[in-house]
């Protein structure tokens, strides 16, 4: 990899192809520059996926502020424009003693001044036909029915073929190893060649505090905070329909249950700081906290029916507690975009707005691209359509009539679509997150082999080499009998 | 027309245009699955006098999960010989072939209706909607997951149910891993255990949380002893972890109660982890057509006929109850075809006081459930069950009031393996109420 452009964006997690995206709306030359295999491996692939309403927003806080305009652009545009799963749920904060009413009134006032729309207090019978599993000490609620949920493995990837349609480029596997200003422009080095970029525009997520200190800034630390949540089978019959908040307490945000785009449910996150930006692991102490918390509003909640467990980090800066989005060097330029913790996915549209802005800064005025096109639509989803929607669209392509994902009904033709999209999918996992086989109850137990199968063809590589996720995380090491010819010589074993 | 009109008439023209897409077929009986169940099902329903046969397979061959069971030890009962699993299958699968059932491989059954409308779907012949007489559900089991057992940790590559990896080694020659832990010491554990071993892996140990292995006891002896594979029981894995690839396992000891006792806590290196820790059967299918389900068994409720709560639908074999051999699939699924057979033919009689099977005492489940068939030609009505825990010398009885219907000795009873009982079915004719019990008693009790 080599050559130059105007703009360089490091991370290519929901922030950065979100900013990539709004940039291609312009006449610049623009390489996203993504250190994994694919997009959406970071913190943007392990969160609660919720579109806050943002009624408990700081307006002090840029966080605050982009919230609120986040939530917009989402029922403005992004709804319309990228074929993504968005659902407009509603969240409810559930207050189940008398004593955190004063808080439901507090959290009211603040969201009318936040200029949240159509919030209000709900109690009684209202609250509980409105949703049904909750504990039967739910007194009162606040409801904001323009809160949402959204798919956030297609939301990326969705930016990111979008990008690459108004012809930025997308860089996988291309970790960014140095960033050196010179003269007037940055030399860019990364695992597979370096190039050189006028501006250079820092998303990395947990790891912003070390590219920003590549050139120098480095009066922030990026604290990476866990979160750990369990994810239900789509037919446990605890039928959960919006996103439930218990009140804030001075200790803990409290745990959430909501329902996904996906119609599962899920439930998280606590909050734990932690050593190392690598550690996702979930802890029998984490869980057992989620799970309890959860039960605090939806006591039926249990183990059963859990179909994965995960832990997600948060990228915080931990002095201000807020987003860092600014110039920090303008010759050549620098915006870091760091500390992006939650609600960095609700806000995530309109990070990208404003970065967009910091560029003109940089740059002087944008001149718009008049062949861009903000459409995007993804693979079909056989899942949803009717018997008649589905035979049709078989008749168009057989593949779409072989199911290689039993649990979410996920054909060949999906499969082979994610491979082969502009920003296409090249690992299990990056499948799984596009087009879902192996998201559901069996896990890939089935599928696995199947999936493995089909991108070795489509990639002309051997099984052995296909990967879950990052580099060393192949499944399968080899062929069968290789071991024993390794080793004949110092044991024979007999074959059954 | 306006312009919403237009739009509003030319969807309707695609919605009908897709209607045609469908492919439209009706047949006397369609058996979903062509595992060993299936097979037997649709073989024996067609010697009783059923032609229009079709069964739906979603895999690219029949015989199910026993093609990729290369090891001996099938059809001891059924063929009086030791064959492997692909042999066991291929009887079977001749046998349709012979009999001209149709057979549709590649071919997914997404939904069964309680009208007994089934849909497929296939790359050859697209969707097909077929309005059937009967219904076999035949769909087998799927395995048991990590998170079903909810193991902490990472979340790396390695970590496999052993018929996944059974079926990367057996079935498509590759390796998944040269050090493993197995978890869960049911056959399929055992096997691949010895599978790994075979295949030049290390097998660091089989881990069982009960005080018990739930496999067969020859399997334990000629997958582990004879390999000197360590077997711990009452041990678990409480965490995994590794940043890409399996790195190891925390493993602790447990209590009576199954928890992890602290203080207990070892590491085990290994890049695999492979988890035979329970089949589920597989009935979101039958779940869809409405069909009364069994808290223990996860399978439907079925009568003595294998018929399900939905006239004219029946299950056989692992979807309707977790079978140690495939011997007693086969007769299950006989017993299924049969009484298909004699329902679509109408010479099938309703016992007008159905009787009710329960399981008391040490007994798990019993299948099936109630006798609601009339069914005189058969001499013999057998029982299959399951006990909750491990006992030496037993009696299985089955009793009505005051009176046995039968009673067999059994030198050992093992939930790892099923207990066939036999009732006479001359002794059904005459009983003093609508209800048997199935109970195991230790023989000094008797
Ligand atoms: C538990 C939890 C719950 C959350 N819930 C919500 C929620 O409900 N709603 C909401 O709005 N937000 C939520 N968030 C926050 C939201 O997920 C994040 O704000 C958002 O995903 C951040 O996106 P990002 O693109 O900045 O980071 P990431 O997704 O982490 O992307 C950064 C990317 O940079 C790459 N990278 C790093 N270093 C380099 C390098 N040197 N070279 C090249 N590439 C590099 C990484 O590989 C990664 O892909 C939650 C977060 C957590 C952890
Ligand atoms: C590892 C292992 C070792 C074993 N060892 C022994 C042994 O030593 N001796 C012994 O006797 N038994 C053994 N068994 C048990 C025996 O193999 C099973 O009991 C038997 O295969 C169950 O038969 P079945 O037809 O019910 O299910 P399966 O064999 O699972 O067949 C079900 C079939 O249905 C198909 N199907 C499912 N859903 C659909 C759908 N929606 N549409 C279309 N098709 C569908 C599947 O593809 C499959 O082909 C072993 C099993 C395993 C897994």
């Amino acid at each position: 990899m080599q050559g130059n452009t105007t703009i360089a964006v490091i991370g290519g997690g929901v922030v950065g192809t979100a900013i990539t995206r709004e940039l291609s709306k312009y006449t610049l030359d623009i390489v996203l520059l993504e250190a994994a295999p694919d997009v959406c491996t970071g913190t943007s692939k392990a969160n609660t996926a919720l579109l806050h309403a943002g009624f408990n927003a700081d307006p002090e806080k840029l966080k605050g502020r982009l919230n609120v305009r986040g939530n917009e652009l989402y029922h403005e545009r992004i709804q319309h424009e990228l074929d993504v799963p968005i659902e407009w749920c509603g969240a409810l904060v559930v207050a189940t003693d008398e004593s955190e009413r004063p808080k439901l009134d507090a959290l009211l006032d603040k969201g009318r001044e936040n200029g949240i729309a159509d919030l209000e207090i709900v109690e009684g019978n209202r609250l509980h036909d409105l949703e049904s599993t909750l504990n039967d000490d739910a007194i009162a609620a606040l409801w904001a029915p323009t809160a949402g949920i959204v798919n956030p493995f297609e939301l990326t990837a969705a930016f990111a073929n979008n990008a690459v349609e108004n012809e930025a480029s997308v860089e996988l596997n291309a970790e960014v190893t140095d960033v050196t200003a010179v003269g007037d422009t940055f030399r860019v080095e990364t695992v597979r060649g370096d190039i050189e970029a006028d501006i250079v525009i820092n998303a990395a997520g947990l790891y912003a505090d070390e590219v920003s200190a590549m050139v120098g800034v480095e009066d922030f630390e990026i604290t990476p905070r866990r979160g750990e949540y369990y994810l239900y089978d789509k037919k446990m019959e605890v039928d959960v329909e919006h996103t439930i908040f218990p009140v804030p307490s001075e200790v803990s945000k409290g745990i959430v249950v909501t329902p996904t785009d996906e119609g599962n449910v899920m439930i998280g996150p606590n909050a734990e700081e932690v050593d190392a930006p690598t550690n996702k692991a979930t802890t029998r102490g984490g869980l057992d906290e989620v799970l309890a918390g959860a039960q605090k509003t939806v006591p039926e909640l249990s183990k059963d029916d859990v179909i994965r467990e995960f832990a997600g980090l948060r990228p915080a800066i931990k002095e201000t507690g807020d987003f860092r989005i600014q110039i920090e060097r303008d010759d050549p330029g620098f915006i870091n975009v760091a500390g992006i913790q939650s609600p960095g996915l609700a806000s995530a549209p309109a990070i990208a707005e404003y970065v967009v802005d910091l560029v003109a800064d940089l740059r002087g005025e944008l001149a718009e691209d008049p062949t861009f096109d903000p459409q995007y639509s993804g693979p079909p989803k056989v899942r949803h359509m009717s018997h008649a929607e589905h035979a049709a669209l078989i008749e168009e392509n057989p593949e779409y009539g072989q199911i290689i994902c039993r649990c979410e009904s996920v054909t060949e033709g999906e499969i082979r679509d994610a491979i082969n999209e502009p920003v296409g999918a090249r690992t299990i996992n990056a499948i799984k997150r596009r087009v879902r086989p192996g998201a559901g109850r069996c896990q890939g137990g089935f599928c696995q082999p199947r999936v493995v199968e089909i991108l070795a063809e489509e990639l002309g590589v051997d099984e052995t080499d296909i990967k879950l996720e990052d580099d060393g995380s192949e499944v399968l090491i080899g062929e069968t009998k290789e071991l024993l010819l390794a080793e004949s010589g110092t044991e024979v074993r007999v074959d059954d | 027309m306006t312009e919403t009109e237009m739009e509003r008439a030319e969807s309707a023209q695609s919605a009908a245009e897709a209607e045609q897409a469908i492919r439209r077929e009706t047949h006397d009986l369609v058996v979903v699955g062509g595992g060993p169940a299936g097979l037997a099902a649709a073989q024996e329903a067609y010697d009783q006098g059923v032609e229009d046969i079709v069964i739906l397979e979603r895999d690219f061959e029949l015989g199910g999960i026993l093609q990729q069971c290369i090891h001996n030890g099938f059809g001891l009962h059924y063929f009086d010989e030791e064959l492997t699993g692909p042999e066991y299958a291929q009887e079977f699968i001749e046998n349709v072939a012979e009999r001209g059932v149709d057979i549709r491989l590649n071919t997914m059954v997404e939904e069964v209706t309680d009208e007994k409308i089934v849909y497929a779907v296939s790359e050859d012949d697209g969707l097909t909607e077929i309005d059937a007489e009967a219904v076999v559900l035949a769909m087998g089991c799927r395995e048991r997951t990590r998170e079903a057992l909810d193991i902490p940790g990472d979340r790396p590559a390695g970590v496999f149910t052993a018929g996944t990896a059974q079926r990367y080694i057996n079935m498509e020659g590759k390796m998944p891993g040269e050090k493993a832990v197995i978890l869960g010491s049911g056959d399929i554990g055992l096997i691949m255990a010895r599978r790994m071993y075979l295949e030049g892996a290390d097998v660091e140990a089989v881990l069982e949380i009960l005080p018990y292995t739930g496999g067969l006891t020859r399997n334990v002896v000629q997958c582990l002893e004879d390999f000197d594979i360590p077997l711990r029981t009452q041990q678990t894995i409480t965490e995994i972890y590794g940043d890409e690839r399996v790195e190891g396992v925390t493993v602790q000891e447990v209590d009576k109660d199954f928890e992890p006792i602290p203080g207990t806590e070892y590491d085990i290196e290994c890049d695999t982890v492979l988890l035979s820790v329970g089949l589920i059967p597989e009935n979101e299918l039958s779940e869809g057509a409405g069909v009364d389900m069994h808290a223990v068994t996860g399978g439907p409720v079925v009568d003595d006929g294998r018929e399900t709560s939905v006239d004219g639908i029946y299950a056989c074999g692992n979807v309707l109850h977790v079978h140690d051999l495939v011997d007693w699939v086969t007769e299950e699924s006989m017993i299924a075809g049969r009484s298909v057979a004699k329902q679509l033919q109408g010479d099938i009689e309703v016992r007008e006081d159905p009787i009710e099977i329960e399981s008391t005492g040490a007994v798990s489940y019993v299948v099936p459930e109630r006798i609601t068939k009339a069914d005189d030609d058969r001499e013999k009505l057998p029982l299959y069950l399951r006990v909750y825990a491990p006992m030496d010398e037993v009696f299985v009885t089955v009793e009505c009031g005051d009176e046995q219907l039968a009673r067999e000795f059994e030198r050992r009873a093992e939930p790892g393996e099923m207990i066939t009982v036999d009732i006479d079915t001359e002794a059904l004719a005459d009983l003093p109420e609508n209800r048997l019990t199935v109970d195991v008693v230790p023989k000094e009790e008797i």
